[in-house]
């Protein structure tokens, strides 16, 4: 598939699982393909990066269930700031740990999960969704009931895949992809390069072929698609680019250029083209 | 007479958090708190098991900075366990953890918040949020590391992010059962919560700091005993350990930049 066709199966009003964390591993070839695509009032569901703070300056998001919204060098994502402090989007904001468990809950088809995560924090005070359950058992124990979260399509970047959707990632950490992948109804994976089923195990181990195809509905092979954001072990975050993404978030001026620059070109061969560019542009000057 | 600097003795103060911990991760957020996780395994603490910040649990003691992706690290080190993210929920909630995180407000029972200043629903300044600190302090032992003191005690929290005593003791049954404050250092002082009702004591006090001081710092009724020890100074192995291991180039004094 290509990124366009992905956005293709996706509506206006939806709720979209964003894979990665912070600003590491994150489908950003398919969240600049929302972009330049006329979707919007969504609901995100994310450990947010880069990829909540487009959404949200581009004024796509209504509503944004998230862990934190992190480019983790730059602790706060500035864009995430704004649109908190503006009041332009609804926040249903989860303990890092509890957002966890509203995944696994989708995962595992039950309506919640009990955790103390949350007990006696104002995580309970302002999310006017959340519930607290009692124990049946002797303790009798009052929890924290995060409740399944109800996911119509997730977004996920991966090191490898085939063409089945079997997802492979090589990096120090698989995050919660294979959680996105199993809440949502449908998933689209794009990944760093597509390799035969019998090369998969040629490029790592058993252990990192952690998305089964039985959770994935489309394939995009998309070199680069996690830039600017880290992906290891093929490429470290381009922190020079994060910080120009970051300043945008400061100068009107700047974000109009960014978008032109980055953001309203037709198709990820471009930004890639434009990126490879950039790059010889760099070396030469050093 | 110790040559030991003010981020030296801080760094000391907040090891001795972890003093009796035994066998459990200890996950400190941010570089200091980092600094003084390895500081309290090397000298006195040795069975802790600590990350390299990233996925990898590492035995022996990194220098601040260095992770075990990093090209250039060192060959000596030694991985002994893998910590992805989800692995540490599990063992937040397992109970085998102490972290050690910031605060932005703090108020005498230990509310802490980093999450919003102003109206949390449309904040006058979004900060960093909620975070992992609910989960962190209702489920297992937290310090925090507070290098302004002044500006971050308070009356009251706008936001509270991880819970304080009061909250817990206001929660039914059981919920708060491995909840535990056990130090909060600041640039002044140590304090804890060894109190009736759970509010805030001087626990120790900085060389060269008065109880004048602590106190012009601190805007809540704070509980002051009358014999407030000093806070110990680093031993010459510890400095050696400090400045030549863990924190060669200096990170830590980078905090205490006014």
């Amino acid at each position: 598939m290509t990124e366009d066709e992905v956005v293709a199966e996706l509506s206006s009003g939806m709720t979209i699982g964003i894979g990665g964390w912070g600003s590491r591993r994150k489908p950003m070839s398919l969240v600049r393909a929302v972009l330049r695509s006329g979707l919007e009032d969504l609901h995100v569901v994310s450990y947010g990066g880069p990829d909540v703070g487009l959404l949200c300056a581009a004024g796509r998001v209504r509503k944004l269930t998230y862990g934190f919204v992190s480019l983790d060098s730059i602790p706060l994502e500035p864009h995430f700031r704004i649109a908190r402090q503006t009041g332009t989007v609804e926040a249903r904001e989860y303990d890092e740990g509890a957002f966890y468990l509203g995944l696994l809950a989708a995962a595992h088809r039950v309506p919640f999960y009990p955790t103390r995560a949350g007990l006696g924090s104002d995580m309970l005070t302002y999310n006017p969704d959340l519930k607290t359950v009692t124990s049946p058992y002797e303790d009798g124990t009052e929890l924290v009931a995060v409740p399944a979260f109800d996911i119509d399509v997730s977004l996920v970047h991966m090191n490898r895949a085939d063409a089945a959707g079997n997802g492979q990632f090589l990096g120090p950490d698989l995050y919660f992809d294979d959680l996105f992948a199993m809440a949502a109804k449908r998933t689209f994976m794009s990944c760093e390069r597509l390799v035969a089923t019998e090369d998969l195990l040629r490029e790592g181990s058993v252990h990192t072929l952690k998305i089964p195809r039985l959770h994935t509905d489309g394939v995009v092979e998309a070199p680069g698609g996690a830039h600017f954001t880290e992906c290891l072990p093929d490429y470290g975050r381009d922190e020079a680019f994060q910080r120009e993404y970051a300043a945008t978030a400061r100068d009107a001026d700047a974000w109009d250029r960014f978008k032109a620059d980055w953001l309203d070109l037709p198709a990820h061969e471009d930004y890639r083209a434009r990126l490879a560019a950039r790059q010889r542009e760099a070396e030469a000057a050093t | 007479m110790s040559d030991a600097t003010i981020d030296e003795i801080c760094l000391v103060a907040l090891a001795e958090a972890f003093r009796g911990d035994g066998e459990l991760l200890c996950h400190p957020m941010g570089p200091f708190p980092v600094a003084a996780g390895r500081l309290a395994r090397a000298s006195f603490e040795p069975d802790l098991m600590l990350t390299d910040t990233i996925a990898y649990a590492v035995a022996g003691t990194l220098p601040l900075g260095m992770i075990v992706d990093d090209p250039g690290r060192d060959e000596g080190i030694v991985v002994e366990g893998y910590l992805a993210f989800r692995t540490v929920f599990d063992q937040a909630w397992s109970g085998r953890r102490h972290v050690v995180m910031g605060a932005s407000q703090m108020d005498r029972h230990g509310n802490q918040n980093f999450a919003a200043i102003g109206d949390y629903r449309q904040p006058k300044a979004q900060l960093l949020g909620l975070r992992g600190a609910p989960g962190n302090v209702i489920n297992h032992t937290t310090s925090y590391w507070i290098p302004n003191q002044a500006r971050t005690f308070a009356e009251s929290v706008d936001v509270v992010s991880g819970p304080g005593y009061d909250r817990v003791a206001a929660l039914p049954g059981l919920g708060g059962r491995f909840h535990e404050i056990r130090r909060v250092v600041t640039e002044l002082a140590a304090y804890d919560f060894e109190t009736p009702d759970g509010t805030m004591r001087l626990r120790s006090i900085h060389p060269g700091v008065s109880v004048d001081d602590v106190l012009a710092a601190t805007p809540f009724d704070l509980v002051v005993p009358d014999e407030v020890p000093a806070s110990r100074l680093p031993t010459g192995e510890e400095l050696h350990l400090i400045r030549d291991v863990i924190d060669p180039t200096g990170i830590r004094k980078r905090e205490f930049r006014s």
